[in-house]
């Protein structure tokens, strides 16, 4: 267990630490509000997210892989995953079909980054969760589906 | 070895079913009877597994399932094949020992011929007698140790820890025992099994940064043979189990990570390489599918007592898939040949444990004695008599559920009642008194509270639905192992072969149809959210108190569903 690492967590309050990745360039000021596509986070089916983010008909793609668990350790915190070895990715998106509005997440990268994301969503039902990735322009798709249950009775 | 006449007489009906004619000479009888485990030494690399005894000290009854249903590609394959079923598969025949070891048929009369199973004191004695023509044999235990018995419970697990150590268990891995914390767990790990018993778990991870919690293996060398242990840990302990219990921990199949710590030990020199898992069978056949480099694996979780490995094929070749049952029923013993680096060969037995044929290690009983001297009074008590079969085992409902659901209704005066589709629980003979300890043979948990929900119809579809799923999902991964929710109270129809959301039809209270839109009075017990934290007295104490009212149990009325698409299924009888 990397308990250094635990504790420089820890012990940072999140602004601070912001504030340390900020002042060490990895993070600009700006960043996270840049290409915040508003009617594509508002939309609710997974057709209108699709189509706010001028991805109507993607391909579906085994270059995509979509990674989380099977069945969520708990709803309020599903940890969900992209990856892709499809070329020059510019944008991955996670959405999860059954939510009140589909987009979870969607990461701008510039040029020269791995396609390759981690992150925790909410979800209140079982779903089938889409990685839709841009690709030299195209957009791609994988998918897996995440079950949310109510737990217990096991063994 | 002083015997009664019962005793006798089972250890004569043994031999007789060995083969020979009951013979008035008790030396003859008893030398059949040990034919049983002359298990001829094989190989150079031997493991002896034990898994899911659920904290049985001490021998019992328990019978195996008559419902164990398998569709789609699991579908008459084991390990959903039951009686008859099962026989005819393994090549055994109806009325031996080995249809009572393996089959619930007629279980009754040949529980009453061959005695009680298990017990760690003649287990003990087993493992001692296959270690002592296989040396370097490691001992395995798959798991759901701690846990199962008023003792387990009271003792907060040392019981059963103590109980291991002694028995000589090498390497184990975890479901129930997370149930008693995190800290706890660790506790154990870095104190009472430091340089004697590895927990390994490749698949537990911390949820933050996801860090190893256990090691995911361990190497021993057996004879000059590298042998890597992987552990797989129960994948869906924080759903099926209370998530408070265990916040810091993360769990999970993860198929990917497995591939990795196979090829991580197969990189450091294993010749032979197994997992130790916690998965269930399903889980574990569809795991041998997908990853590569793993010999066998050896599986519990969901109780099945299999007389013979599934050798799966892959990509990488082989791997075989074994599940040992049970409450401390069998010892799977299998032997590897590994030459120049490679298996040659290999033999596997699960060997049921017959206290009456397997005198009781003298160390081991002595410790389980004063372990007990505590409780003993209170583990006695006598609740009432029961006149026919109790027992828990199969999909939709047991006898002994029955009565915990009955219990529930009249204590808590209500309508509808659930009981979890927990696989484990000992079985009672008819005639049997039940005591306490019983009661909490089928109830001792660290979540026993009891409660009155207030559910809509609606409300009480969809947690038929969810639970119907984790048992029927076609896809093994999204199983989780245990049965069906015991229903009380409730008339209703069970599709399995249905998408979820359609399993569930005909819900109906005292004739009439439930209807969405009302409110329906719901007891239960054993509540997985924090909020259920002390909710209403322990089960065992409404049991209890139900039992003391009744003073006989008369054979049970079981309420089993309406099935569709199960006619002609092996796995029913």
């Amino acid at each position: 267990m990397n308990n250094q690492r635990r504790n420089v967590l820890k012990t940072g309050s999140g602004a601070a630490l912001m504030g340390i990745l900020a002042a060490a360039g990895i993070i600009k000021p700006g960043m996270a509000l840049a290409d915040w596509n508003k009617a594509a986070f508002d939309a609710k089916s997974m057709a209108d997210t699709l189509k706010a983010l001028g991805a109507a008909s993607p391909a579906d793609s085994k270059d995509v892989q979509v990674t989380g668990p099977d069945i969520a350790e708990n709803g309020a915190v599903v940890p969900v995953g992209v990856s892709s070895t499809l070329p020059n990715v510019t944008m991955v998106a996670i959405l999860i079909e059954k939510n009140p509005n589909a987009l979870a997440a969607s990461f701008v990268l510039p040029e020269g980054t791995e396609a390759n994301v981690q992150t925790r969503v909410k979800m209140g039902q079982t779903s089938n969760v889409y990685a839709l990735v841009k690709s030299d322009g195209k957009f791609f798709m994988a998918t897996k589906e995440i079950k949310v249950t109510l737990g217990g009775c096991g063994g | 070895m002083s015997m009664n006449r019962r005793e006798f007489l089972q250890v004569m009906a043994v031999a007789a079913a060995g083969g020979m004619s009951l013979h008035s000479d008790f030396a003859l009888a008893e030398k059949g009877a040990a034919k049983l485990y002359d298990l001829p030494k094989f190989g150079n690399v031997s493991l002896l597994h034990i898994t899911d005894c659920h904290a049985q000290l001490l021998p019992i009854y328990f019978r195996e399932p008559n419902v164990n249903l398998g569709f789609g590609e699991q579908f008459g394959k084991v390990p959903h094949l039951v009686g008859d079923n099962l026989l005819k598969h393994f090549g055994f025949k109806p009325n031996t020992i080995e249809a009572h070891a393996y089959t619930y048929l007629n279980f009754e009369k040949a529980a009453e011929t061959y005695g009680k199973v298990g017990g760690f004191a003649h287990l003990a004695t087993l493992v001692k007698r296959m270690k002592a023509n296989r040396p370097g044999a490691l001992l395995l235990d798959g798991g759901d140790t701690w846990q199962g018995s008023g003792t387990a419970l009271w003792s907060n697990a040392q019981d059963m820890v103590d109980a291991c150590k002694a028995l000589g268990v090498n390497v184990m891995t975890l479901h129930w025992e997370s149930t008693y914390g995190e800290a706890r767990v660790k506790e154990i790990e870095e104190k009472d099994f430091a340089g004697q018993i590895d927990i390994v778990a490749q698949n537990v991870k911390t949820a933050d940064f996801g860090d190893a919690v256990f090691k995911p293996f361990v190497m021993k060398k057996m004879n000059g043979v590298p042998v890597a242990i992987i552990g797989q840990a129960f994948p869906y302990t924080p759903i099926a189990n209370p998530r408070w219990q265990t916040p810091n921990w993360s769990f999970g199949i993860q198929e990917d990570n497995m591939q990795k710590t196979v090829d991580e030990a197969r990189a450091a020199g294993a010749q032979v390489v197994v997992v130790l898992s916690h998965n269930g069978m399903d889980v574990d056949l569809k795991m041998a599918s997908r990853v590569k480099g793993i010999d066998a694996i050896l599986g519990g979780h969901t109780h099945d007592g299999m007389p013979a490995p599934v050798a799966v094929k892959n990509a990488g070749g082989q791997t075989l898939v074994t599940n040992a049952g049970s409450n401390g029923k069998y010892l799977g013993v299998l032997d590897f040949e590994v030459k120049n680096g490679k298996i040659a060969g290999y033999r596997y037995k699960l060997l049921p444990v017959f206290a009456n044929l397997l005198p009781a290690d003298k160390e081991m009983q002595a410790l389980i004695d004063k372990a007990r001297a505590p409780y003993l009074a209170k583990l006695n008590e006598k609740l009432a008599v029961t006149e026919g079969l109790l027992y828990r085992r199969g999909n939709f409902n047991g006898t002994f559920d029955q009565v915990i659901l009955d219990a529930l209704m009249k204590v808590k005066d209500a309508e509808i009642a659930f009981s979890p589709g927990f696989r484990w629980g000992t079985s009672l003979l008819p005639g049997q008194p039940i005591l306490m300890e019983h009661v909490l043979d089928q109830t001792a948990i660290t979540y026993p509270w009891t409660t009155v929900t207030n559910m809509s119809g609606e409300m009480i579809k969809t947690v038929l639905e969810d639970v119907c799923d984790n048992l029927f999902n076609p896809d093994p991964y999204y199983q989780q192992g245990g049965d069906m929710v015991r229903v009380g109270g409730l008339q209703w129809t069970c599709d399995p072969t249905a998408k979820m959301g359609g399993r569930i039809q005909n819900m109906m209270l005292k004739g009439k149809p439930i209807d969405p839109a009302k409110t329906y009075k719901v007891a239960g017990w054993a509540p997985v959210s924090e909020e259920g934290k002390n909710a209403g007295a322990p089960i065992w104490e409404v049991v209890a108190e139900y039992l003391r009212d009744i003073k006989t149990v008369k054979p049970v009325n079981l309420n089993l569903p309406t099935l569709k698409g199960a006619a002609n299924n092996p796995g029913m009888a």
